[in-house]
């Protein structure tokens, strides 16, 4: 019951959040936030002025995401470059020395395309300059390329006839300083308020209250306890649905979340815009029913993996039924008191529905069960929420494949918003839906055979099988959360899964701009008795079950081997048998 | 090619000036005004001398201190350079292992215990520096806490109530105690006890 109401009053949140921001972002996207741009205006012109970016530019869907793709390339490059120099540049009090090349491409794939996996180990690798200068910029830049790709393919449902798309430089900076820079500010803000930390020094040394004996013998009778500009870096890490954590444990750290209050804040921050863009979609195509109906399908998307990760987490682990523990509180392996069972269950489940990956808890200690919910939240495809503007635009994908098959049940060409969709739209759909998919089963097949897959994982059995499918689930949805015990280090797994992120992000980028030019190309047909509803309670049922079929007829036998096997193990551990 | 080399090449400078140095700059100023502490780490003081953070946890292993929770974290306990969980799945057999081992390690003290051990006091937590200990963990270590310092159990309950606390238990989170704090202050009751 307490876990229903902690729930509800999370998604009620939300939507009270959501609603107006997407509205406002919406207006952001057009150009008409009169207030926003009467602030933060003269910044907006200010980087116009010294960019030689214009403002009434017009880009084709080629050329948007040829601009797009050499921008990111150009940000991955920086990241790569400031990894394999920072032994050289300033800004390295700890003197550390280039990270490794296969690693550092690897952190430099994860960070441009949103994903934030972490192959380096935390705080220990990176300098504080390719902290702020490398991956900090990163956040803010791989959301505002996301979210600037929903405002292009919303502009292909409203114009008619037209060749153009928009500027991507405009919508990209529109984004980042009207959207992200000020809720950053304000929840970074809120979360120091808590107690994150946000200073420039590197660390704190206390005296230990009782030292302690280590195992080498040696007496220790002290604690390091490292700062940084921590508040900053969670901010737009959880707004931008990237996840990459400033301490190795992510938000788990009490340095990143030290109290309910800022985990529920974060957890807000998590979903509010990618919520909130299914608003913005129904603002720009002028009918926000069809908001409504996006924004239902995600939710009724996430209620059910949710309910099984937390009945599951809460239940404990059975293996322990004979030790005389009582597990009450629930599967309290790598949780923290201060969450527990249920609210790192809610995080589990929102930060795999989100392609955000920050963790409260770690993942590779839960139960079979409240683990395959984020896995299955991830195989989805990332888009109920999804990344910011990436889940958007995957769920319109589907949305393009529900209409269709609903017109072949009828006999019907199938419509959306005004628009006919013809073979090539249904193509270009299916491509991005179907190539993220193969990859996270080919490259699973490939780690199980290869010992360079087999020797990383941490847990023997099913659960070293989850392990892998999980980070190629991760990496190929651009999530980049992990079952941590895998130790992704190693050239295959750096090299395997930076493929996997790059087709999870610009494969898919760049046939979604293809199906936003083809649309925007097209004129309105007029609606007819014939037209299928798009904006029904009806509709969200038939794009539930489209997201549904895809998802499980994919991924149902990978996950039978991995989680599935391994609660019935569990089940015949604690009820005796062999 | 120079219509995307300028936009490109000054948009990705602008935007590093402005989310890697002025961003992070700002909120740093803002937040060493509003919350000094806060910002600095919610350092605690004895005097003049720093004893930890009371966000981060530290390893008591002493009788007389009430513990923490196990702590996973390489190459000893509570190291927060290094934080982290063992990532180790529900069957993993050193997960068990350890897990028995700790029960075993607690009994000894508390042989009149018939209650059951709170999960916590035998799991590692997600980070390796969890600060908190639930109330029932508290609560099923006042015992040996008492016995060992010579106080009264009712002194020392009455000093865990008082340390419990949870923004809306039961349905935000979950009633708990600090370990650093609750030791710091029994330090503290003994000392004015003796005077």
């Amino acid at each position: 019951m307490a876990a229903v109401a902690q729930y509800g009053a999370y998604f009620a949140v939300l939507v009270v959040a959501a609603v107006p921001l997407g509205h406002y972002i919406a207006r952001v996207y057009d150009g008409q936030a009169s207030l926003a741009q009467r602030l933060l205006g003269p910044l907006e012109r200010g980087i116009y002025r010294i960019t030689g970016i214009r403002l009434d530019e017009e880009m084709t869907a080629k050329r948007y995401a040829f601009c797009l793709l050499a921008f990111n390339l150009a940000g991955a490059l920086v990241v790569y470059l400031l990894q394999r120099l920072q032994g050289y540049l300033p800004l390295n009090p700890a003197h550390r020395g280039g990270v490794d090349p296969f690693v550092a491409f690897n952190t430099a794939v994860s960070f441009a395309s949103n994903t934030n996996w972490q192959a380096y180990g935390g705080e220990t690798t990176m300098s504080p300059l390719t902290q702020m200068a490398g991956l900090t910029v990163q956040n803010f830049l791989s959301a505002a390329t996301g979210m600037a790709v929903a405002a292009a393919l919303a502009r292909g449902f409203i114009r008619r006839g037209s060749g153009t798309l928009g500027s991507f430089w405009v919508d990209l900076t529109r984004g980042a300083i009207y959207v992200l820079l000020p809720l950053s500010l304000l929840f970074a803000g809120l979360l120091v308020s808590q107690g994150v930390v946000q200073t420039f020094e590197g660390s704190i040394t206390v005296k230990l209250v009782e030292p302690q004996e280590s195992a080498a013998g040696q007496t220790i009778t002290e604690q390091v306890i490292p700062l940084g500009p921590v508040a900053s870096q969670v901010a737009i890490k959880q707004l931008g649905t990237n996840g990459g954590g400033y301490f190795n444990a992510n938000s788990a750290h009490p340095f990143e979340n030290p109290t309910p209050l800022s985990n529920f804040l974060e957890l807000l921050a998590i979903l509010l815009i990618p919520a909130a863009l299914c608003f913005t979609f129904g603002s720009m195509v002028k009918s926000r029913r069809h908001g409504w109906v996006l924004f239902a399908t995600m939710v009724a998307l996430v209620i059910p993996p949710l309910l099984l990760c937390a009945a599951s987490e809460h239940g404990g682990n059975r293996a322990l039924a004979d030790l005389g523990i009582d597990q009450a509180a629930g599967n309290m392996e790598g949780k923290e008191v201060r969450f527990g069972a249920f609210t790192s269950a809610l995080w589990a489940t929102v930060t795999t529905a989100a392609s955000n990956g920050s963790v409260n808890a770690m993942h590779d200690s839960f139960t079979p069960l409240g683990g395959l919910a984020p896995m299955w939240l991830m195989q989805l495809g990332e888009v109920a929420f999804g990344g910011v503007g990436s889940g958007l635009y995957g769920l319109l994908m589907f949305a393009i494949i529900a209409v269709f098959i609903a017109g072949l049940m009828v006999g019907r060409t199938p419509e959306l918003l005004g628009k006919k969709l013809e073979a090539y739209e249904m193509k270009m759909a299916a491509l991005v839906v179907l190539l993220p998919s193969a990859a996270v089963l080919v490259g699973t097949a490939i780690a199980c055979a290869l010992p360079a897959g087999r020797a990383q994982v941490l847990n023997p059995g099913p659960h070293g099988f989850s392990e892998m499918l999980y980070a190629f689930s991760s990496a190929a949805n651009n999530n980049g959360s992990a079952f941590s015990g895998l130790d992704a280090t190693n050239r295959f797994y750096t090299l395997a899964l930076s493929l996997c992120m790059l087709i999870g992000r610009y494969w898919v980028i760049v046939f979604v701009l293809a199906v936003a030019g083809a649309l925007g190309r097209k004129n309105a047909v007029p609606v007819s008795a014939g037209t299928l509803p798009t904006d029904t309670p009806l509709f969200a049922l038939l794009l539930i079950g489209t997201v549904l079929l895809i998802g499980a007829l994919t991924f149902i036998p990978a996950l039978a081997l991995g989680p599935v096997v391994e609660h019935l193990r569990l089940a015949a551990v604690a009820g005796g048998a062999p | 090619m120079a219509q995307l080399l300028r936009p490109l090449l000054s948009s990705l400078l602008l935007f590093s000036a402005l989310f890697g140095f002025a961003y992070p700059a700002a909120v740093t100023a803002l937040a060493s005004l509003a919350f000094p502490s806060k910002a600095g780490g919610s350092v605690v003081l004895v005097g003049q001398e720093a004893v930890g953070s009371s966000l981060i946890g530290q390893p008591f292993t002493r009788p007389e201190s009430f513990w923490g929770r196990p702590s996973a974290t390489a190459p000893s306990a509570y190291n927060a350079s290094a934080s982290g969980g063992s990532n180790l799945g529900p069957l993993h057999p050193r997960l068990l292992k350890a897990i028995e081992a700790r029960v075993e390690a607690l009994r000894p003290f508390d042989p009149e215990h018939a209650r059951p051990i709170p999960i916590d006091l035998v799991t590692a937590s997600g980070s390796g520096l969890d600060p908190h200990i639930s109330k029932e963990a508290a609560f099923y270590q006042v015992q040996r806490v008492a016995r060992s310092r010579g106080l009264s159990e009712k002194a020392v309950r009455s000093l865990v109530e008082q340390h419990v606390e949870g923004l809306w238990p039961g349905v935000f989170d979950e009633p708990r105690v600090n370990v650093l704090l609750l030791n710091l202050d029994l330090k503290n009751m003994e000392q004015t006890g003796v005077e």
